[in-house]
């Protein structure tokens, strides 16, 4: 019965924004039909659809897991974008600096760099509520500006290649190249960007969940975000927690640059992430901050990206803009669900208000 | 004046009222007694429109009439105070009192003419309530008062108080139960919602007990005593009187010396008290709510930062001021919080991960290697252990805690705290919105656990309680021990009287 209701209020939210999707389709010229059988056979299409539905998923999972980890502490990490910007850049820059090593050494250094530069990122916010009480969705967003203009100002003034008129990096070491996914499926071509990262994010999904579920420390943190009061009682650190859980979330939003860095561009590109922290946001509500949840809904939006693409050259009058209006009445419809109901009222914006 | 007839209402799968039938007779004092969840207070909420019935007739002075609404019933007369106040603190009374039927234009708010009449309520009543005092400033006793005036105001017959003692003083219960009798003389009828027997007898004229739901009894108050009305509430012989050995006492197990605590906002709470809990025997703290025992309590077991505490206390002769909750825990110091559903409980969390609250860290909750894994058949072993030993119902560990009724809710905390052995038992509150038969199944566990040769420290509103529970009785009045009294030899005069002036 609880599962039934978990998966059938997404499910509804999903057709309906479909629907009401639709209708705007109606009213601009074109056919729904036409326009969605558009969207999800291009995006289903083998090997391309399905390899490039993958490979927007990715970053989705992961920032989808980091916003429901802190979630399930009862924190909104609305920083996520930040973090993968420090972390795909701190990631570039590892990949650059030790580019002589062997891949042996070199490609746990990168990934490790990703994820503890995206942990510390994340972890700074989290001390800050722990230490001062200052809220975490404002230090978060303030975060986020201080992130991107301080990989900018690091890639145009010290590691951008001399007369490259593109803001990025120089390209890291061969040995820091994560390989693609077609060098090991039949019929997937190389060129499509799908890469290991997308095997780090599944595996990611499963130790979100057996962290969360499985040891103590998952226990604490869904003890602090059900009810600090209680967790203290049960002689949890309510601080410790907060840091725990924003240092993770970090490290999982830090995960965006495994795929972006290493297993897609080579290099740290400025400006690559298309609000891929803020997507995560919506994911794991769509998700219901469970980790199947935030891999069927990274695939989804996934769907919706890749289709977007053909949608807008081969429709005469509906542009990907479509795909957000899609992807705003599916949260629209998610949240009014989950302000009024459900495990998650205590994230309503009425509850908020309280604080 | 009102009568309630064969009304039901189901809730999902329960029946809250299964074809209830309620006749309060004009201008007397009605009581309707009845354990949590025996649906005395869902039907009066039917009869002030809050809830709509599925079935039945409310009728009001002889005529049928449909209530879907508050504003329905009040247009009737009906009024109702609720348990848990709803006043805007900031506010003066009189910006209160006419909240919802504000007098004077669309842009304007004449609160003159509500002052007056507000006063003049107020001295008919002899309820001593100024219109301009703010309501922040008032006593629970006064803000209690102000309640009243709000029903009289919107020219009530009928008031309906839901659990109306539960938050006053003995002086203060006297002095309510006078305005009660004077508002019934001049011709107003109530009804009072409540489960203390000893209330219902001192104050109604008739008496309804309910039971699942159903109307089990209606008695007059002058035929009917504490015993047949406590058999009617529960279906059988229930034991009123603790039975307990004497106690035994044995070394100091707490030592309090020159404690002072100050809240979380760092005023003062606790006001250098001193005092010692012996093995095998129970220590009771009474007072009025708000005198320092909460912060005393989470002092003792360390959720108040030691930096807020000055002073000494003492645990089998190891200083343990400045030590946290979970190695007090370890050291064999069991906690039952005054608030189940804010300290005690996760709600959301199912009453297995329930029932390892405090000690999930630690075998046999977790397993493996670095003892990071929890266990769940370890986790699931302890809580239907629990679950057994304490009678928690439904016997579900997969069931989320919320789902449980209050006195449930206490069993399960009360299971997982006995359960560590400990030496020193801290409880507030243990009995809260608990029916009676859970009331005296925890009673009896708590003398149980005492005679077994722990410490008990008690602390309890409910004066009847904290009397027959504990076998020596502080009291407490604005943070300092008003005074230590033999429960067996005082009187509630005695209590009352350091409970409120701090001295006798």
């Amino acid at each position: 019965m609880k599962l039934f209701r978990e998966i059938l209020f997404p499910l509804i939210a999903v057709l309906a924004a479909f629907l009401i999707g639709g209708i705007f389709v109606l009213a601009i010229g074109d056919s729904p039909i036409v326009t969605y059988r558009l969207l999800i056979g291009s995006a289903f299409s083998w090997p391309d659809g399905i390899g490039y539905t993958l490979f927007y998923a990715t970053p989705l999972i992961f920032t989808g897991l980091a916003v429901m980890v802190a979630f399930r502490c009862g924190l909104l990490n609305i920083g996520a974008e930040g973090q993968l910007y420090v972390a795909a850049f701190a990631t570039a820059w590892v990949g650059i600096t030790f580019a002589h090593l062997s891949a042996w050494i070199l490609l746990p250094l990168v990934c490790l760099a990703a994820i503890l530069a995206g942990g510390v990122w994340g972890a700074i916010p989290g001390v800050l509520k722990a230490r001062f009480g200052s809220h975490e969705v404002i230090n978060t967003i303030m975060l986020n500006f201080v992130a991107v203009a301080l990989v900018s100002y690091f890639t145009q003034y010290h590691y951008k290649t001399p007369g490259d008129p593109i803001l990025q990096t120089t390209v890291i070491g061969q040995g820091a190249h994560i390989p693609r996914l077609g060098r090991f499926i039949p019929g997937l071509p190389e060129r499509i960007p799908l890469n290991l990262a997308f095997i780090f994010a599944l595996i990611a999904c499963a130790l979100v969940y057996v962290f969360l579920w499985k040891t103590k420390w998952g226990y604490e943190i869904r003890a602090t975000g059900a009810n600090p009061s209680a967790a203290e009682y049960g002689g949890i650190s309510v601080r410790k927690q907060i840091i725990l859980a924003m240092a993770v979330s970090g490290g999982l939003a830090g995960m965006v640059g495994i795929n972006e860095v290493l297993g897609y561009r080579y290099r740290y590109y400025d400006g690559f992430s298309a609000n891929y922290g803020f997507t995560g946001i919506a994911v794991a509500l769509l998700g219901r901050n469970h980790p199947v949840g935030v891999l069927l809904a990274a695939l989804l939006f996934g769907v919706l990206i890749r289709g977007g693409i053909f949608v807008d050259a081969f429709t005469n009058h509906v542009s990907k803009d479509l795909v957000d209006v899609l992807q705003g009445v599916v949260i629209l419809f998610v949240a009014a669900e989950a302000l009024f109901r459900g495990p998650f009222s205590r994230f309503g914006l009425l509850k908020r208000a309280k604080v | 004046m009102l009568e309630l007839r064969n009304i039901t209402k189901r809730f999902g799968d329960v029946v809250a009222n299964d074809g209830v039938n309620i006749k309060v007779a004009s201008g007397t004092i009605h009581a309707i007694v009845g354990e949590n969840g025996a649906g005395k207070s869902t039907a009066m909420r039917i009869a002030y429109g809050f809830y709509t019935a599925d079935s039945g007739e409310i009728l009001i002075d002889g005529t049928e009439r449909s209530i879907k609404t508050p504003h329905d019933a009040i247009a009737l007369g009906v009024g109702m105070v609720h348990q848990h106040f709803m006043l805007v603190e900031p506010m003066t009374v009189a910006e209160n009192i006419v909240l919802g039927a504000e007098p004077g234009g669309a842009l304007s708010l004449d609160l003159n003419q509500a002052g007056s009449e507000i006063r003049s309520l107020s001295e008919e009543f002899k309820l001593a309530v100024n219109p301009n005092a703010t309501i922040e400033g008032l006593s629970v006793g006064q803000q209690q008062r102000v309640e009243l005036l709000k029903a009289l105001y919107r020219h009530a017959r009928l008031l309906v108080l839901d659990e109306p003692t539960a938050v006053l003083s003995p002086q203060e219960v006297e002095e309510f139960f006078a305005i009660l009798r004077r508002m019934r003389d001049q011709g107003k009828t109530i009804v009072i919602i409540t489960h203390k027997l000893s209330e219902v007898l001192a104050i109604s004229d008739d008496v309804t007990v309910m039971r699942d739901g159903r109307v089990v009894g209606v008695v007059k108050t002058s035929e009917t005593n504490a015993a047949q009305l406590a058999k009617l509430m529960v279906g059988r012989e229930v034991l009123l009187r603790i039975e307990k050995p004497e106690a035994k006492p044995a070394g100091p197990v707490l030592n309090v010396s020159d404690v002072s605590v100050k809240g979380r906002d760092g005023t003062p709470r606790v006001d250098k008290v001193s005092f010692e809990v012996r093995a095998g025997e129970i220590v009771g703290i009474a007072g009025i709510e708000g005198n320092g025992q909460t912060e005393l309590i989470e002092a003792l077991s360390g959720l108040i930062p030691g930096s807020h505490i000055s002073g000494k206390v003492r645990f089998l002769g190891q200083d343990i001021t400045r030590l946290d909750a979970r190695r007090r825990k370890e050291l064999g110091i069991a906690h039952v919080p005054e608030d189940r559903h804010r300290r005690g409980l996760l709600l959301d969390f199912d009453l297995a991960e329930n029932s390892i609250l405090g000690v999930h860290y630690r075998k046999p909750a977790v397993h493996g290697f670095g003892s990071v894994m929890l266990n769940q058949s370890g986790i699931l072993k302890r809580a239907e252990q629990v679950i057994r030993d304490f009678d928690v119902r439904p016997p579900n560990p997969a069931l989320p805690a919320r789902a449980l009724s209050g006195g449930n809710q206490q069993k399960l905390i009360i299971g997982r705290e006995f359960d560590l052995n400990p030496k020193l038992l801290l409880v507030s509150q243990p009995t809260r919105g608990v029916d009676i038969g859970a009331i005296e199944f925890i009673h009896s566990k708590l003398v149980a656990l005492r005679d077994a040769g722990c410490a008990v420290l008690l602390v309890s509103a409910e004066l009847e309680e904290v009397t027959a529970l504990s076998d020596r009785l502080l009291i407490i009045h604005q943070g300092k021990i008003a005074g230590e009294v033999d429960p067996r030899k005082t009187s509630v005069e005695e209590i009352g009287l350091l409970m409120t002036r701090g001295h006798l």
